[in-house]
């Protein structure tokens, strides 16, 4: 396999070092924390350019109300808390102070998955992407691992103009994607050829996703992984060349099935080149206390769920 | 204020009145109540209170109107073309197919002078935070002006809101409650009491000012006063009647969301001519 695991690390701390670069290069980049600033990676910010950190309190609902007035006076406001509180909670607001007003502000989603782990499922953010996604001018980024998610964080300033939803999560997962690797909103990455079946993953998925190509390789089945890193826009020409040489699609995420990677590519794929498609994720429940890998493990999120999923295939479809 | 200056303004104040009247029976549906309510507000900001240059609506040092109650979209949409943002003649696109004055404003059509989308209560007051915020960040001297409805208090994120403008010291802040105590259900006493309405600003750490939200020199006045900077928010609590100005229809909460009927916009107008003699 082209990409190694150079050890665990957490994409809050990616989020983090993003922000804080962030902080260093443009002096219109603000933050606002509701509480949990240190848990969401936003205390290095907030130590390093204090005048430029707010301290909200447990309100997330002014939260994104107050980015949206940041943003309209020149401002590109920060705002990180749980994927739950940060976007589920604030729905409406979202969609009316940041998306109609089509403010440049960026919202870290924390807490992504079931990887939360322990907190259980009040605090596991799996219906965000959905949320997030129909929100109209809504950018949507969902990087593998830490080092993109610093990326993706810078991205959020530099290739954007409206609200950006940034998710990430808490646990330690293998960081393995290049530095060097431009990121590019709104482009997917292969990160494995392959002409049999495509692995689409979000998030911690892709490393999943690359792990079961390999395995899957054993068995003679070639799989092309791609790592879907902007759920919005949506790679289109990337899942419609898929479709076309690959005989099915398998998407991977830690999100509902409903609504999530899954139904964003299932849309591209029916309007313009029909094929089967297989859902990893999470199936229409909440997720529940444990280490993080029990957790992925008992949802099928990993290498082993997503290779079980494809011989399932195979073997009806042989 | 001189004698001048209050006559012309109350000479504003009605043609804004008529003007929302004809730009809302024109539309067949809309808020009348409120937009009524609020046409001395408007009248006194627009024209004798605001720092503004309506040729250079993203002039950055100017004062900003929050109208966080997005339903009386007509009175600010005629107060903006009255103060020359843009023609009068286009009041009578109100809520037509492409029009820039949407039901709700929507700064996405680019009406020039609408400093937010809005319309889901309870949000107004939290970009205003912010827009003081980034003033203060910038040692600009910008006022921000949030305007609310007194039902509209009952939405909680206003004060989280109210809790954060004070947390921060933002005393460049001055919200505007249009305290008609109506609300589409009824009274507001009755629909979810509000009071004791001035303590509950007070406790929230807000400097709280009372004012006839009909009477120009003293709505100009106590903003006056609201504007001293004392490292405090200030709230104004402007006793309103819903449907100010139209005698028939004064203080019913019926006419909180719907326009006059064709037939009765002649007599509205009549009466508005009557109840604002100079």
């Amino acid at each position: 396999m082209q990409y190694k695991s150079r050890g665990r690390k957490a994409t809050k701390e990616g989020f983090a070092e993003g922000l804080v670069e962030l902080g260093k290069k443009y002096e219109d980049v603000v933050a606002l924390g509701a509480d949990i600033t240190s848990s969401v990676g936003m205390e290095d910010f907030a130590k390093n350019y204090r005048e430029r950190f707010f301290s909200m309190g447990i309100a997330e609902q002014n939260c994104i109300g107050t980015a949206a007035g940041l943003a309209l006076s020149g401002k590109v406001p920060v705002f990180s808390t749980y994927g739950v509180f940060a976007g589920i909670r604030t729905a409406d607001q979202v969609r009316i102070s940041l998306c109609y007003n089509d403010v440049h502000a960026i919202i870290g989603g924390a807490h992504a998955g079931v990887s939360v782990g322990p907190d259980g499922a009040t605090h596991q953010a799996l219906e965000d992407i959905a949320i997030m996604r129909v929100m109209p001018n809504m950018t949507l980024l969902s990087p593998a691992d830490a080092t993109q998610t610093k990326l993706a964080t810078m991205a959020a300033y530099e290739q954007c103009a409206g609200p950006v939803y940034v998710r990430f999560g808490r646990a330690p997962f293998p960081d393995f994607t290049n530095s060097a690797d431009a990121f590019e909103v709104g482009k997917a990455q292969t990160l494995k050829s392959g002409n049999d079946i495509t692995l689409i993953a979000t998030g911690h998925l892709v490393w999943e996703a690359l792990l079961a190509a390999e395995q899957l390789a054993g068995e003679n089945i070639n799989a092309r992984v791609i790592n879907m890193h902007t759920i919005k826009p949506i790679d289109k020409e990337i899942i419609i060349k898929a479709a076309r040489e690959t005989k099915a699609i398998i998407t991977a995420e830690e999100h509902q099935v409903h609504g999530g990677l899954g139904s964003a590519v299932a849309e591209v794929v029916v309007h313009n080149h029909p094929v089967p498609m297989i859902f990893v994720g999470m199936h229409d429940r909440f997720g529940e206390s444990g280490q993080p890998e029990e957790l992925m493990r008992k949802y099928g999120l990993t290498a082993e769920g997503i290779v079980s999923k494809v011989k399932n295939f195979y073997e009806k479809n042989s | 204020m001189n004698e001048a200056k209050l006559k012309k303004l109350r000479s504003i104040s009605k043609e804004i009145r008529k003007d929302v009247l004809r730009s809302l029976t024109e539309a067949g549906s809309g808020h009348t109540g409120g937009s009524l309510g609020l046409a001395d507000v408007f009248t006194v900001l627009y024209f004798h209170v605001l720092k503004h240059k309506p040729h250079k609506p993203d002039w950055p040092d100017r004062d900003r109107l929050i109208l966080s109650i997005g339903h009386v979209a007509p009175v600010l949409y005629v107060a903006l073309a009255h103060a020359g943002y843009f023609p009068k003649k286009e009041l009578q696109t109100l809520r037509k197919l492409d029009s820039r004055l949407q039901g709700h404003p929507g700064r996405d059509h680019g009406l020039p002078g609408l400093e937010l989308s809005a319309g889901s209560l309870g949000q107004g007051l939290s970009v205003a935070v912010g827009m003081a915020l980034a003033g203060k960040l910038d040692h600009k001297d910008f006022f921000v002006y949030s305007l609310h409805g007194d039902g509209e208090l009952q939405e909680g994120s206003i004060w989280e809101a109210a809790m954060s403008a004070s947390h921060h010291k933002l005393d460049h802040l001055i919200a505007i409650v249009d305290r008609n105590e109506v609300q589409i259900d009824g009274k507001t006493s009755e629909v979810m009491e509000l009071e004791p309405l001035a303590d509950k600003w007070r406790a929230f750490g807000w400097k709280v000012f009372h004012c006839n939200g009909h009477d120009h020199k003293e709505i100009y006045n106590t903003i006056q006063q609201a504007k001293k900077k004392e490292g405090k928010p200030a709230v104004i609590l402007a006793k309103t009647l819903m449907g100010k100005g139209v005698k028939s229809i004064e203080n019913d909460h019926r006419w909180h969301g719907k326009p006059p009927a064709k037939e009765q916009l002649s007599d509205f107008l009549n009466q508005i001519e009557e109840n604002n003699a100079i």
